[in-house]
């Protein structure tokens, strides 16, 4: 399982709440320049896993790697720095700073300016062009002096992704990006997914239900069911296995409905 | 220039403004305005107690974090002066020494607390710090042959900051002001004769040299403060403050930055400290380190307005004044009521506690944001109903939401 080229990597990671083993030795290894999606029906263990990966909760066991290095022991703010990069799939964001002060904190924290408490943050006009730069890419410009707090669902949506962009990590997380969106919103962000995931260095992550999305995105597709990796591998091959359509092909089919 | 000075944070609201320069004016000309002793400690007190409560609200309003060890800082400070002085005797060796050993346990203990306040939750550091405040209360009391327990300790300040020392000769005028507007009352008519009763001969003494270093002091300790909650540093606390959950997955050491903010909060207690005990020129538990003290400090906060620095300006005075002041107001008022009616016991000048806690609820009733925070609450207002729908609704939103965030720390 494990290749030497892989940028991220689960090891037998396993997290239990009590008697409940919410993500259960799962290992998945993730090259430079692919897109992987994840999929799984709802408390299938994704956004635990997830979670796992990007240092929010603990693993119980198992462990995670970035370049090959055992980050397990690595808080949160230590993983980030590393390059793991994460958009979350309920909205949270800094609700009574602007758009642009939301960013212009990604921004600020890439650049390790955090601590310099002897300038005026407004005078770094290179932080500030930056954050109205990837605010452009997600369509918020017009936003930027708006408190968060007076956005829409979709706008907060779209600004969650414009926090990850300007962490410019190594790993991208995308956890549900278009949910709650509104259709001429969900292109925008599709598009800026499939740019990244041009970039040959970088790794995309995306756990997402709406299957018409995961097809023409993904690379690989792996399944999450009750907390086991149950299928991994090329799209439709994956789609097409029998241990998917028990799984999780009813719950695509309706999604696939709505969407 | 003045941008700078201010680091661009302004006090956005006119009335606001007229308030600021007028309490500046008043500490800054302060000897030669009003005179007196009393007046004189009053004016020595506030610019001490800004120091204490912008340090204060730096935790509080810009980090959420609650602590009840300000006092304890601030008595290392004043006990580390004094104590210094009272074993080396007099002269400026000891102050700096005394300076430079209470900073050096004040960071030292801030470290400790720092770092523990990653451990535990809000509430339970909260605690933490009071049970550490209650110790070091009682350390000092029970040390008496070092500290002089109850009874406290004098200080012998140099003699270049005492009343004898007149560094020239001659004389100043000063102008009283409070006179003037009794006089302006009392006898509208004979302006002239009022004015010439107003002016008084202001003698410079060490004392005035004393003031006017606390005072120097006071304010750079105000700007670096406005420098640093407008700085990149301080924009990630209040980002903590905000949602710190988010902060760290932008990658921000949350701990390093509470931790930092405790430090510097306390190294500025530490530092009001011994200038308290250079004016006052003498330290007690009861004046540095009592819990009442505390919630005192925690008051002028928040009747002022957390997380704006200025709150603690306007705090700092109107609670002074209050405190010092209020007890002869009640006198007056009282004088002209025929003595034992209900009335005139409930003015009587030893109820002025009650009029004092009565004060203290109409202002959060009214100004539940704190003074400063209410008043740019509603210059924003005013300022985006003129504009209508334009441009400028972004400016009082953006004023608005900052005011939002300070309804008070959110216990995680």
């Amino acid at each position: 399982m494990a290749s030497p080229t892989a940028v991220l990597e689960t090891r037998d990671l396993t997290i239990q709440f009590g008697g409940h083993v919410a993500v259960n030795r799962v290992s998945c290894a993730f090259q430079a320049g692919t897109l992987t999606a994840i999929v799984g029906p709802n408390g299938a263990g994704k956004t635990t896993w997830f979670n796992l990966i990007s240092g929010q909760l603990r693993a119980s066991a198992g462990s995670v790697h970035l370049f090959g290095e055992d980050i397990t022991d690595l808080g949160v703010a230590a993983r980030a720095d590393k390059g793991l990069g994460r958009a979350f799939q309920l909205t949270n964001l800094f609700p009574d700073l602007s758009a642009l002060e939301n960013v212009r904190l990604a921004v600020a924290s890439r650049h390790r300016i955090g601590h310099v408490f002897w300038q005026m943050a407004s005078k770094r006009r290179d932080i500030s062009d930056r954050a109205a730069e990837y605010l452009r890419q997600v369509n918020m410009l017009h936003r930027a002096d708006d408190a968060v707090a007076n956005l829409s669902h979709g706008d907060q949506r779209k600004l969650e992704v414009a926090l990850m962009l300007a962490l410019e990590p190594t790993v991208f997380m995308f956890d549900e990006p278009t949910a709650g969106m509104s259709v001429d919103e969900v292109p925008v962000i599709l598009d800026l997914i499939a740019q990244i995931k041009q970039r040959e260095d970088k790794v995309v992550l995306l756990v997402e239900h709406k299957m018409d999305v995961v097809r023409s995105l993904a690379d690989r597709i792996v399944v999450l069911h009750n907390g086991e990796l149950v299928a991994d591998g090329e799209p439709t091959e994956v789609i097409a296995s029998p241990i998917v359509q028990e799984a999780y092909l009813g719950v695509a089919a309706e999604a696939e409905e709505s969407a | 220039m003045l941008k700078t000075l201010l680091s661009g944070d302004y006090p956005r609201s006119r009335p606001l403004t007229v308030v600021l320069l007028l309490m500046f004016l008043c500490l800054a000309l302060g000897p030669f305005l009003f005179p007196g002793t009393r007046a004189f400690s009053t004016l020595g007190m506030i610019c001490v107690f800004v120091i204490v409560v912008a340090s204060y609200d730096l935790m509080l309003g810009y980090t959420h974090i609650v602590s009840f060890a300000h006092t304890m800082f601030f008595g290392i400070g004043a006990y580390g002066v004094a104590m210094t002085m009272d074993a080396m005797g007099k002269g400026f060796a000891p102050i700096f020494i005394g300076l430079g050993a209470s900073l050096l346990v004040s960071l030292l203990l801030a470290l400790l607390l720092g770092l523990l306040s990653l451990r535990v939750k809000a509430i339970f550091f909260a605690l933490v710090t009071l049970a550490v405040a209650f110790a070091f209360l009682s350390l000092v009391t029970q040390l008496y042959h070092i500290t002089g327990g109850e009874d406290g300790l004098r200080v012998r300040v140099p003699r270049e900051l005492g009343p004898a020392f007149k560094p020239f000769d001659g004389e100043l005028r000063g102008f009283s002001i409070t006179t003037f507007l009794t006089g302006l009352f009392t006898d509208p008519g004979n302006l002239g004769e009022v004015w010439r009763e107003s002016v008084f001969k202001a003698r410079i003494t060490g004392r005035d040299l004393m003031y006017y270093i606390t005072f120097f002091v006071t304010v750079g300790v105000f700007l670096f403060l406005l420098r640093l909650v407008n700085s990149p540093f301080g924009r990630v606390l209040q980002a903590i403050r905000e949602n710190e959950f988010r902060a760290q997955a932008l990658g921000y050491r949350t701990v390093f930055y509470r931790t930092a903010v405790v430090i510097i909060s306390a190294l500025l207690a530490t530092l009001a400290g011994v200038l308290f005990a250079l004016i006052n020129r003498y330290v007690n538990p009861e004046n540095t380190l009592n819990f009442e003290l505390m919630v005192f400090i925690l008051l002028m906060c928040v009747i002022g307005g957390m997380g704006t620095l200025y709150g603690s300006v306007v705090g700092a005075v109107l609670f002074l004044l209050a405190q010092n002041y209020l007890q002869d107001v009640l006198k007056w008022l009282g004088g002209g009521l025929e003595p034992g009616s209900l009335l005139a016991e409930l003015v009587g000048p030893e109820r002025w506690l009650l009029w004092f806690g009565l004060l203290f609820v109409l202002s959060v009733y009214f100004f539940p944001a704190g003074i400063v925070g209410q008043l740019r609450l509603w210059a924003g207002r005013s300022s985006s109903r003129k504009q209508g729908n334009g441009d400028d609704t972004t400016a009082a939103g953006e004023q608005e939401s900052g005011n939002k965030g300070k309804d008070g720390p959110v216990v995680s």
